[in-house]
C-alpha cells in the first residue's frame, strides 16, 4: 500500500473500465451465459442434459449466428458515435437493401441486384453526410428523416415490383443459414469485415480523424480537418455497412418484408452503448461492441425463455441505454 | 424590438402562407370549403398538440424525441380505460399519465445530467414498449361523444371543433404559464441556462416543468389519436419529425429562448395543407409520403443554415 492515490477509487475504476471496456464485458457476457444456463439447465452445456459434449456447437452457433447482423449494424453506431452521430437510419437502409436485393435477384440477375442494393446504402448515407456535415443538421434527426423517406420510397418501389416475386440469391442463403465446422458461415464475411473496422478505426488517418472531430470538433478543425468531407465520407460508409448487414440478414431469415431489420434498429444502438462507446463522440471500440451483441443475443434468449412480452423488451433495451449512458456521464464526469 | 418585430413579421408571414395555400386548394378544387377545412383541422389535431409539446421543450433549450411515444401510450392508456369506466375520469388519468410521463423525462435529464437528446432518444423507445405492454394489438375503443366531439363545426357555424378544442386546451395550459413566473422562467433557461441561474433561476426545475408541459400536451395529442381512431394503436406514428420541422417552420430556433406556440401552430396547418394539396392532385399517397418527408427534412436543414447564420453575425 505504498502506492499513492490521489484518484477516488471510483473515478480509477472508471478510467480502467474507459480504457478497457472489453475485459468487463467479457466477464458480463459469462455471467449473463452463466445464470442463462441456470435459468434452463441444457442449453449451454448438453451434458447436464444427458447429452454428448460439453458446450453445445448448435447453441454457440446460432448465438453468433444472429449476433453476426446485429454486429454488424452496431459497426454503423460506433464509427457514427465516434463524431457525436448516430445513425438511426440504418436499419432502414438494412431492410431496404434486403427489399432491393430479392426483387431484383429475378429480374436482373444477382449480381446487379446486389450492386444496387449497396447503391441505395450508400445513396441514403450520402444524403445523411452532406445534411450533418454541410448542413448542420443534428445526426438524428437528419437519419431519422432520411429514414421515413426510405421507408416511403420502398414502399412506392414495392407497388413497382410486387408482381415480379422475390428470389434470394443462394450465396447469401449459404453466407446466412450453412454451417461450416459447426460455424455459421456468416462469419466468413464478418472476420473480413471486423477486421476491416478495426485497421479502419486504428491504423488509418480517417479513424484518426474520426476521433479528432468527436473528442474536439473546433480543435480539429483549426488543425485543418475538412470537417464535411469526413462526414460525407462516415455517413455514406455507415449506409453501405448498413446494406451490407441488410443483405446477410436476408441470407439469415430468408423472407421479405418493408420492416425485416427494423427491429434490429434499437439493439444496435444498445450494443454500441454497451461495448463502451460513447454517444457524445471520440470514445469507442468495435471490439465492445461485438462483445456487447452477443450480450444483447444472450439477453434476447433469457427474455424470450422467461416469456416476456415484445414491449418489455424494448423498454428493457431503452433502460439499457439510457442507464449505461448515465453510469458513463456520471463516472468519467465528462458529457 | 427589432426582434419582436421580426418575429411578429415571420408568424404574418407564416399566416400568409397559409391564405395562398388555402386559396391554392380552392383553386385546385373548386368544391373545397368548410368540410374540407373542418376534416383538415380534424386530421392535424395530433399533429397540432405534438407540435405544441415540442415547441415548449425547444423553447427551454430541448428536444423530446419520445413524443410520439408518449402519444401511443396515452391513446392506448385511453382506449383502455374507456373500455372500463366513464369518460371523464378516463380523461383525467390519461392527462395526468402524461403529465407524469414528461416529468419522468425531465426528471431523468436533470437527474443524470446526460443530454436531453439522448435521454428522451432511449425514452422513446421505453415509452413505445409500455404502449405495446398495455395494449400488444390496435384494439379498445373510445367513448362515442368523445369521437363526435372533434368532428363538425356544429358548436361556432363555420369553425371547426377540432380547432376550436385545439385553441381552447392550449390557451388553458400555456397562457397562464406564459404569464406567470414559469413562464418567463422558461424563455430564460432557454436563452441562457447559465445567466439564468445565476438570475436566481430554479433551472432544474423549469427544464421538468417544461418537459411535464410537453408530456401533457402529448396526452392531449394521444387522446385526440384514440378520439380519431376511436381505437388504441401501440405503435407511434409519424409526429416526431413533423413537429419538429413544424417548430422550426413556425420560428421556434432550435436551441431555444426564442419563438412562441402560435407560428409552429400555424406551421402544422401548412404542413397539412401541403399534403391536401398534394392528395388534391392525385398524388399516390406513398409519393405523398415521401414528399411530405423530404419537406420535413428541408425546413430543418434551412432552420438549422439559418440558425447557424444567425450564431455566426
Amino acid at each position: 500500500m505504498s502506492m499513492v492515490v490521489t484518484d477516488p477509487p471510483l473515478v480509477r475504476f472508471g478510467r480502467f473500465l474507459r480504457d478497457n471496456p472489453v475485459i468487463p464485458l467479457v466477464v458480463f457476457l459469462f455471467v449473463l451465459v452463466a445464470v442463462l444456463e441456470i435459468m434452463r439447465p441444457g442449453i449451454v452445456t448438453p451434458f447436464r442434459a444427458g447429452r454428448d459434449g460439453v458446450i453445445s456447437t448448435f447453441w454457440l452457433g446460432n448465438l453468433i449466428k444472429f449476433a453476426i447482423p446485429l454486429a454488424m449494424l452496431a459497426a454503423c453506431q460506433v464509427l457514427t458515435m465516434l463524431t457525436a452521430g448516430i445513425d438511426l437510419s440504418a436499419g432502414i437502409v438494412a431492410t431496404v437493401a434486403a427489399f432491393v436485393c430479392a426483387t431484383l435477384s429475378s429480374i436482373w440477375g444477382v449480381g446487379p441486384a446486389v450492386a444496387t442494393a449497396l447503391l441505395a446504402g450508400l445513396v441514403v448515407g450520402v444524403v445523411n453526410g452532406i445534411g450533418v456535415g454541410l448542413v448542420r443538421v443534428h445526426p438524428l434527426i437528419m437519419t431519422l428523416g432520411t429514414g421515413l423517406i426510405a421507408t416511403g420510397v420502398l414502399q412506392v418501389y414495392q407497388r413497382l415490383v410486387i408482381n415480379a416475386g422475390s428470389e434470394i440469391p443462394g450465396f447469401l442463403t449459404w453466407l446466412g443459414t450453412g454451417r461450416t465446422l459447426a460455424m455459421p458461415n456468416g462469419l466468413f464475411l464478418f472476420v473480413p469485415f471486423a477486421l476491416f473496422i478495426f485497421w479502419l478505426m486504428r491504423f488509418t488517418g480517417f479513424g484518426r480523424l474520426l476521433f479528432a472531430l468527436g473528442s474536439n470538433e473546433n480543435a480539429a478543425k483549426l488543425s485543418g480537418v475538412r470537417a464535411w468531407q469526413v462526414y460525407v465520407a462516415l455517413y455514406a460508409l455507415s449506409g453501405v455497412i448498413a446494406a451490407l448487414a441488410g443483405l446477410l440478414y436476408l441470407g439469415i431469415i430468408r423472407q421479405t418484408s418493408l420492416s425485416l431489420a427494423n427491429p434490429l434498429m434499437l439493439p444496435s444502438v444498445a450494443a454500441a452503448v454497451i461495448g463502451g462507446t460513447s454517444i457524445f463522440g471520440g470514445r469507442g471500440s468495435y471490439a465492445g461492441a461485438i462483445v456487447g451483441a452477443l450480450i444483447i443475443r444472450v439477453l434476447d434468449t433469457m427474455l424470450t425463455l422467461m416469456q416476456m412480452p415484445e414491449g418489455a423488451r424494448t423498454v428493457l433495451f431503452g433502460l439499457i441505454i439510457l442507464a449505461v449512458t448515465a453510469i458513463y456521464v456520471r463516472i468519467t464526469g465528462s458529457r | 424590438m427589432s426582434g419582436i418585430i421580426r418575429k411578429n413579421a415571420w408568424v404574418a408571414g407564416l399566416l400568409a402562407l397559409l391564405v395562398v395555400l388555402l386559396v391554392a386548394t380552392r383553386m385546385i378544387q373548386p368544391g373545397f370549403g368548410v368540410s374540407g377545412l373542418e376534416s383538415i383541422a380534424r386530421a392535424a389535431l395530433p399533429f397540432v398538440f405534438a407540435t405544441t409539446g415540442m415547441a415548449v421543450v425547444v423553447i427551454v433549450g430541448g428536444i423530446d424525441l419520445s413524443v410520439a411515444s408518449m402519444m401511443a401510450v396515452c391513446a392506448v392508456t385511453a382506449a383502455v380505460l374507456m373500455e372500463r369506466m366513464a369518460g371523464v375520469p378516463a380523461i383525467l388519468i390519461v392527462l395526468a399519465l402524461g403529465l407524469a410521463m414528461g416529468v419522468i423525462n425531465g426528471g431523468l435529464i436533470v437527474a443524470t445530467r446526460v443530454p436531453d437528446i439522448v435521454v428522451t432518444l432511449a425514452m422513446l423507445f421505453v415509452w413505445e414498449g409500455v404502449a405495446l405492454l398495455i395494449l400488444e394489438s390496435p384494439g379498445g375503443s373510445t367513448a362515442d361523444w368523445l369521437q363526435k366531439s372533434i368532428r363538425g363545426s356544429f358548436l361556432i357555424p363555420g369553425l371547426p371543433n377540432a380547432l376550436v378544442i385545439a385553441t381552447v386546451c392550449i390557451a388553458v395550459v400555456w397562457l397562464p404559464i406564459r404569464r406567470a413566473r414559469l413562464g418567463i422562467a422558461i424563455y430564460a433557461t432557454g436563452s441562457d441556462e447559465r445567466a439564468a441561474f445565476r438570475s436566481g433561476v430554479a433551472v432544474g426545475r423549469t427544464r421538468i416543468a417544461a418537459y411535464g408541459i410537453c408530456g401533457l400536451f402529448s396526452a392531449f395529442g394521444g387522446l385526440s389519436l384514440a378520439a380519431l381512431t376511436g381505437i388504441g394503436e401501440p405503435v407511434p406514428g409519424p409526429y416526431l419529425l413533423a413537429s419538429v420541422a413544424a417548430v422550426v417552420l413556425g420560428g421556434v430556433v432550435l436551441g431555444g429562448g426564442r419563438g412562441g406556440l402560435l407560428g409552429p401552430i400555424i406551421a402544422v396547418f401548412i404542413l397539412r395543407i401541403v399534403r391536401t394539396i398534394l392528395t388534391l392532385l392525385a398524388v399516390d399517397p406513398n409519393v405523398t409520403t415521401i414528399i411530405e418527408g423530404t419537406i420535413m427534412v428541408g425546413v430543418v436543414m434551412l432552420g438549422t443554415a439559418a440558425t447557424m447564420r444567425g450564431a455566426r453575425t
